[in-house]
């Protein structure tokens, strides 16, 4: 029955390339060939055709050479009797219709600007803008990281419709439980999946992980860009190597394609190039199957697959393993419920945020003290209350075990946040006491109470820290009197914590901590960790690694003997060199902790901020990935990150995390945070606190207003002036370079 | 020579009944020729195969002629030998030593064919590199710029400023050019091709000192060796025949078949049709015999250009009709589409339709009595190579020389046209003809197995993996008029797609697979298990995939090399679960191309007949002893059921030996293995 597909997707892919050659003859005459063309705020060209060919589309003009390729792209069509070989050239007729799409979305974004809402993570419903349109930089970098750590392990692009709303609602929501991302795209006789996740009030959006990439069968380009800017970003392949960024694919994303109704011979040719990628097509409806290995890693296209099955089939089909642990709550739990909000209207009751205390704190305890699963809710229940109260909330959790240490308390208590979040309908923000939870009225309705927050603490610790704890008991208070009394315990113990970590230094410790989470992503890149060096990705400090070491000894984080210093002021060891060098495969020699001048770390592509030199300032500057603007280096963030990926090191460049800008160790190589002359404004903002006081303990204390941000330029040229006239401290230090 | 009347008539009818055409060829076509041939009483090598019967002793492969003072013969008695065998030559020379040595010498013999057509392309080639002709060019650069670093041939230069640059291509033409023909007449060292085989197979012969140093260099030591008074130790003749071999496959065939690709563009596939029923009445039709590329590739232009179809139409016919026979038919059905008329044992029949009006002719298979065959038609047999003349009949003779090819070329096709009005006899041209795909370089078959991004031979790996396709097999060689026609062929193919085994062909074999509808895609669902099946359906082609000529049976060592490379079956040729097969051989090329599969550690099966019966010892160390040594070993199995099943045990034991005779878990990966991956 393949030659039935290989029929239609040839058919399909004349024609999709054929109307994207007349879109394009038609908006050359109308806007010329200079007119730009690009997907927003994305450093990769149109990513589908750079990557592959190593093309880079700017404008209409250089658009032209693609398309001619999409065309010479084109084979024969099947012939009836006697048909020459066609797997190939059907491969080859989806790539061309792959090309010539990316094209039509790049055009549709100089003909209806706002036909999509590139930056925004969630698309403005209420509005009826429902279509996002290709990722921007920073949410393909924050979402990436997700992808590289595990929590996401791929995506379903589904295209069409399902029969009914009630039908789109159950496959999407079991896909978010599969911690798996939902991509959308095309529509079915005008039906939208999208369309009736929304009719079924489900919240769509990045944050949900079900993504209104478009409403027509070309926006399924949006997804496999996402993939492939992933490749160059994360595993740092080479534009134009389309072998390696494919077999990238086929290995470390586990995406696959449900066609939901009619498949007709352009969907057929969009099925047909996602092969290339190693992605299969599932559908419901009696399509030609193509069985046979190869290509993909199993199947290539499965059809007549029944709603009910349809994910579970899916992600076998595509060799993968999703495990879910099934946590004895009436919510649905998972990764993709954390980005979920609960809205005004959908509000029950909340707990915290500046109405009521919601103190957090996780504690050790003594084997004998506290029993395992043992949940106590002191105080009335949400069950005792009416829409729209408020209660206070104190969660206290007591953890035992023989491998249990005081320095895990920390790193258990941060886990409080998501896997609060993970459960459907409730809604964690904040830490410690400033801690905030909506329970949405649906949560309610399906039977929710405070002792659930206890299960899911109780089953999610041992799950993931079995390692190290025995026993989980939490004690979840309601009465004013005793969320207080937490409170002031947990404010002494906090305060205790946040001494010890300051007081940690990189000379006081002997073993630093290799962080490869990321290598089934960037598998050429490799962090080192030291207590005042954090992981550039900002996900992981020293004590984190030293604690996930324990807890799998095996894993990720691996101790690493710093062995003898080689370079005190740059922060260079001997044990760390020789990790490097080997892990690097040879191409890595040395690294410098507290340089971005000589021997820099490398980065994976997912550091939260990359810091970059400016030599008229005689200083530096950096900016975290949520910033699109442009910077003093002459690049965005996006276009520094391109430049860094992977796993080489770039002098005059460095990721670190946004934690580390305040850490004593914090470039002092190169002058240290002193030598700060530029970050965005929000940047500042959100380290306001911890800026100020290490500007106090460098003898600068308004060093904050000193350092320049978008509002006074974003040049050289422009904030000179005002580093002259605040006298930056970074215009006396000696010179940067030479 | 005068050879006045030795026409091809049949003198006497015997008394014995004549086999019926339906017995002695499987296609209708043939039959239908046959049975025309006795009506108009020529004779043809049908009838000789009636009335002459093999040498008794030959056939055991125990005649030793090699000096004067034999013929030395020494027959296995039909009872077998009991105890010592003492059976001797005058020399001393034993039934092992004299059968070792016939064997080398076809080895030899076949080498020397295939590389001395090699030598010829690469003269071509070397010509054209030179610009000294302005017929041949370099058609297909991204195979030069492959092939290049194989010869030591740099692809890029150094700027001025230290830029790596795109070497110009006519001097990486040149450079290849004389490297490649300097493989002939090397005498040390190493013939630069063989490594190419995969690494394990090219350190196993390094091993065994069977890594060949000059391609000429090792079929004269053969020719030495088997002197009288030479080597007189078998095993040591078959290392010999090794080096040739090698030589053979890996080194002349194998530059041959590259250097074509080069002139004139590396095959994909082709839809085309075979047998007599190309022909076409109303046409010139022209036959091109024999097997290089050379003159048929200018004959294929010359018979396109206006003017001779102009001449044709002048002479009364619609136009003109190329079909080929043999492996130049291979060769040009590969590269353009030229359908065939048929395979070796229809070099008479095709002339029996009175329809040829000329057979144009260059080298190897090309029986002589196709001229007295000829002169009962108006039929023009044109021979064209110095190295192949004809005496008797009356043929033409128009020498083609590469510096003047097309010229040559054209003289050729005109020749032909003018004979058109000349036809005497009733043109009967049978009505059969089989649509077939063609094409398949073993880059042919990377592609369709993934296309421009993703081609590899992955796919074919993992289905083999899987179980859908059991294994590989590469079924090739020629016809043999003691056995019926093409039976052998078709019966073991068909047998082994039935049990899901893809087939490899080239040569005769891939023609009567054509004639047979093997080659269509239709034929999958008709003949195929159901894996193999499956597989056909989903890439779209033939279960059997024609790979070229006899010398392109090189593309087969480069396809079991991909195979290698593309992981999951082993380190080496021998590891993969594939089989070789001759089911109707009759040439020493044959001999050769069998040798060197054995040799690259293929189990090789040949049909009908194998000379080495009436020395049990030598037999046994080609069938048995070799697998120790190569991983692959000879064997011989007439009857074509129990042939293929014989490679199906094979491909059995090798799809045990890697473990994967099981079926296939599903891998899923969770985040764990993920992590593992290896860096990209």
């Amino acid at each position: 029955m393949s030659k039935l597909v290989a029929f239609a997707a040839i058919q399909g892919a004349y024609n999709i390339v054929s109307k994207a050659e007349g879109k394009y003859k038609r908006a050359l005459e109308t806007y010329g060939g200079s007119q730009k063309l690009e997907f927003p705020n994305t450093a990769y060209y149109l990513p589908i055709i750079y990557s592959l060919t190593g093309m880079e589309v700017t404008d209409l003009d250089s658009a032209r050479r693609p398309l001619e390729f999409a065309r010479k792209l084109l084979p024969p069509h099947v012939k009836k009797d006697c048909h020459l070989p066609y797997l190939g050239p059907l491969l080859d007729a989806g790539m061309a219709a792959l090309f010539a799409e990316e094209i039509v979305e790049a055009i549709r974004y100089v003909e209806d600007p706002d036909f999509y809402q590139p930056e925004v993570e969630d698309p403005d419903v209420e509005n009826g803008k429902i279509w996002l349109g290709a990722a921007d930089d920073a949410i393909m970098r924050k979402r990436g990281v997700e992808f590289v750590d595990g929590t996401a392990p791929g995506f379903a692009a589904i295209v069409g419709a399902a029969p009914d709303s009630a039908t789109a609602k159950k496959i999407a929501e079991e896909y978010q439980q599969k911690t798996i991302y939902v991509f959308m795209a095309a529509n079915q006789n005008g039906t939208t999946f999208t369309e009736q996740l929304i009719e079924e009030d489900v919240q769509i959006g990045w944050n949900t992980r079900l993504v209104p990439f478009g409403p027509d069968i070309s926006a399924a380009v949006f997804a496999l860009g996402f993939a492939n800017r992933a490749g160059m970003a994360f595993g740092g392949i080479a534009p134009g190597d389309y072998k390696r960024q494919l077999k990238y694919q086929k290995d470390r994303i586990f995406a696959f394609v449900n066609a939901l109704g009619d498949v007709n011979a352009e969907w057929a040719a969009n099925a047909a190039g996602c092969i290339n990628w190693g992605f299969p097509t599932i559908a419901d409806t009696d399509i030609p199957e193509v069985l046979p290995t190869g290509v993909c890693t199993y199947e290539h296209v499965v059809a007549n697959v029944g709603h009910d099955e349809m994910p579970s089939r899916s992600i076998e089909i595509r060799g993968l393993k999703v495990t879910i642990t099934e946590i004895d709550i009436p919510l649905a739990y998972g990764p993709a419920f954390e980005g979920e909000r609960v809205r005004k209207d959908d509000l029950y009751l909340e707990m915290g945020g500046g109405k009521t205390q919601c103190t957090e704190l996780v504690k050790m305890a003594d084997m004998n003290e506290i029993e395992d699963g043992k949940v106590i809710v002191d105080g009335p229940d949400v069950t005792e209350k009416k829409k729209g109260d408020r209660l206070p909330l104190g969660i206290f959790v007591q953890v035992a075990g023989r491998e249990m240490q005081e320095d895990f308390e920390p790193i258990l208590e941060r886990q409080i946040h998501h896997l609060i979040n993970y459960a459907q309908g409730i809604m964690h923000i904040g830490q410690r006491d400033i801690s905030w939870i909506r329970v949405s009225e649906k949560a309610i309705e399906k039977g929710f109470t405070l002792k659930d927050i206890g299960t899911i603490l109780h089953a999610k610790f041992h799950q993931d820290f079995g390692n190290i704890l025995d026993k989980v008991q939490v004690t979840l208070y309601t009465k004013d009197d005793a969320v207080d009394e937490l409170t002031k315990t947990a404010r002494a113990e906090y305060k205790h914590r946040d001494e010890r970590v300051e007081q940690m230094t990189d000379e006081g410790v002997d073993l630093f901590y290799s962080c490869t989470l990321c290598q089934s992503f960037a598998p050429n890149h490799v962090c080192v960790v030291s207590p005042e060096r954090t992981g550039l990705c900002g996900a992981y400090n020293w004590m984190d690694c030293k604690a996930s070491y324990q807890i799998n000894p095996t894993g990720p984080n691996q101790p690493v003997e710093k062995g003898e210093c080689l370079d005190p002021k740059y922060g260079q060891w001997k044990g760390v060199n020789d990790f490097v060098f080997k892990a690097s495969r040879q191409a890595v020699e040395k690294v410098n902790f507290y340089s971005m001048l000589v021997s820099p770390m490398t980065t994976c592509g997912c550091c939260e901020c990359i810091a970059a030199m400016l030599p008229t300032c005689n200083g530096i500057m950096t900016v975290h990935r949520d910033y699109t603007g442009e910077t003093p280096s002459g690049m965005k963030f996006t276009t520094l990150a391109g430049v860094m990926g992977g796993g080489q090191q770039s002098e005059g460049f460095v990721g670190h995390s946004k934690f580390n800008i305040t850490q004593r160790k914090f470039l002092v190589g190169d002058g240290g945070l002193l030598r700060m002359v530029w970050m965005p404004k929000s940047l500042k903002e959100e380290l306001r606190e911890r800026l100020i006081k290490r500007g106090e303990e460098l003898g600068v204390p308004d060093l904050i207003d000193r350092i320049a941000d978008e509002t006074v330029g974003t040049t050289e040229e422009e904030i000179l002036p005002f580093l002259q006239e605040k006298d930056h401290p970074a215009l006396k230090m000696e010179p940067l370079v030479g | 020579m005068a050879t006045e009347d030795v026409k091809a008539k049949t003198t006497k009818k015997k008394e014995k009944v004549a086999p019926k055409p339906a017995d002695l060829a499987l296609d209708v076509a043939s039959q239908e020729m046959i049975a025309r041939s006795r009506e108009m009483e020529i004779e043809t090598i049908f009838d000789r195969a009636q009335t002459m019967k093999p040498c008794n002793i030959g056939v055991q492969g125990t005649c030793c002629k090699n000096c004067a003072q034999g013929p030395c013969r020494l027959p296995l008695p039909k009872s077998g030998i009991e105890g010592k065998d003492t059976r001797k030559g005058l020399c001393g020379a034993t039934p092992e030593t004299i059968a070792a040595r016939n064997f080398a010498r076809m080895v030899a013999g076949g080498a020397a064919a295939h590389s001395d057509h090699g030598r010829g392309v690469a003269e071509t080639f070397l010509a054209a590199a030179r610009k000294e002709t302005h017929d041949y060019s370099i058609k297909d650069t991204k195979k030069l710029l492959e092939i290049a670093p194989d010869f030591g041939v740099e692809i890029t230069v150094e700027g001025e400023d230290g830029q790596v640059m795109d070497r110009d291509i006519d001097e990486i033409a040149l450079e290849v050019a004389e490297k490649a023909l300097a493989q002939w007449g090397q005498q040390q060292g190493e013939v630069m091709t063989v490594k190419r085989a995969p690494a394990p197979r090219y350190e196993l012969w390094k091993k065994l000192g069977v890594v060949p140093r000059g391609i000429d260099r090792e079929i004269v030591e053969i020719m030495h060796r088997t002197h009288i008074g030479v080597d007189q130790d078998y095993e040591n003749i078959v290392e010999q025949c090794s080096r040739a071999a090698i030589a053979d496959g890996w080194g002349g065939s194998m530059i041959a078949t590259d250097l074509q690709d080069i002139l004139f563009g590396c095959p994909y596939p082709v839809k085309s049709s075979a047998n007599l029923g190309i022909l076409k009445e109303d046409h010139v039709n022209i036959i091109i015999h024999g097997h290089e590329p050379l003159l048929s590739e200018m004959i294929v232009q010359a018979a396109e250009l206006p003017e001779m179809i102009e001449l044709a139409k002048k002479n009364g016919a619609k136009g003109i009709q190329l079909g080929g026979i043999c492996c130049t038919a291979n060769e040009i059905l590969m590269r353009h589409g030229v359908p065939l008329a048929g395979n070796f044992l229809q070099q008479e029949l095709a002339i029996v339709t009175g329809a040829v009006d000329a057979m144009v002719v260059d080298v190897q298979c090309i029986m002589e009595n196709i001229a007295n065959v000829a002169d009962c038609f108006h039929t023009k047999i044109i021979t064209t190579n110095p190295r192949a003349k004809i005496a008797s009949g009356h043929c033409l003779h128009i020498e083609f020389d590469e510096h003047t090819a097309f010229e040559d070329a054209k003289r050729i096709v005109q020749t032909a046209i003018e004979n058109f009005p000349n036809r005497e006899k009733e043109v009967i041209i049978p009505d059969q003809r089989h649509d077939l795909v063609a094409g398949f370089s073993y880059e042919a078959i990377n592609y369709h197995l993934g296309g421009t991004f993703r081609g590899s031979y992955v796919p074919l790996n993992d289905n083999i993996i899987n179980g859908r396709i059991r294994g590989i097999g590469g079924v090739v060689g020629c016809n043999n008029a003691r056995t019926m026609l093409d039976d052998g062929h078709i019966t073991v193919i068909k047998e082994l797609i039935k049990h899901d085994v893809i087939v490899l062909t080239t040569g005769c074999n891939a023609i009567a697979c054509a004639k047979a509808g093997l080659l269509t895609p239709e034929s999958a669902k008709v003949f195929c298990g159901p894996g193999l099946a499956e597989v056909c359906e989903t890439v779209g082609i033939p279960p059997v995939l024609h790979m070229g000529s006899c010398v392109d049976n090189s593309r087969i060592l480069m396809a079991a090399t991909e195979v290698v490379k593309a992981g999951g079956l082993g380190n080496d040729i021998s590891d993969v679960p594939v089989a070789g097969s001759a089911p109707e051989w009759m040439s020493e090329k044959a001999i050769s191309i069998g040798h060197y599969f054995v040799v690259s550690g293929v189990y090789t099966v040949f049909g009908v007949t194998f000379p080495v019966s009436g020395a049990p010892v030598f037999e046994d160390y080609l069938y048995n002893k070799l697998e120790g040594i190569y991983g692959g070993m000879w064997d011989l199995e007439a009857d074509p059921i129990k042939h293929a099943h014989k490679m199906i045990a094979h491909i059995d034991k090798k799809r045990k030996a890697l473990g994967i005779d099981k079926a296939r878990e599903r891998v899923l990966m969770d985040m764990a293995d993920r992590q593992k991956l290896e860096a990209a």
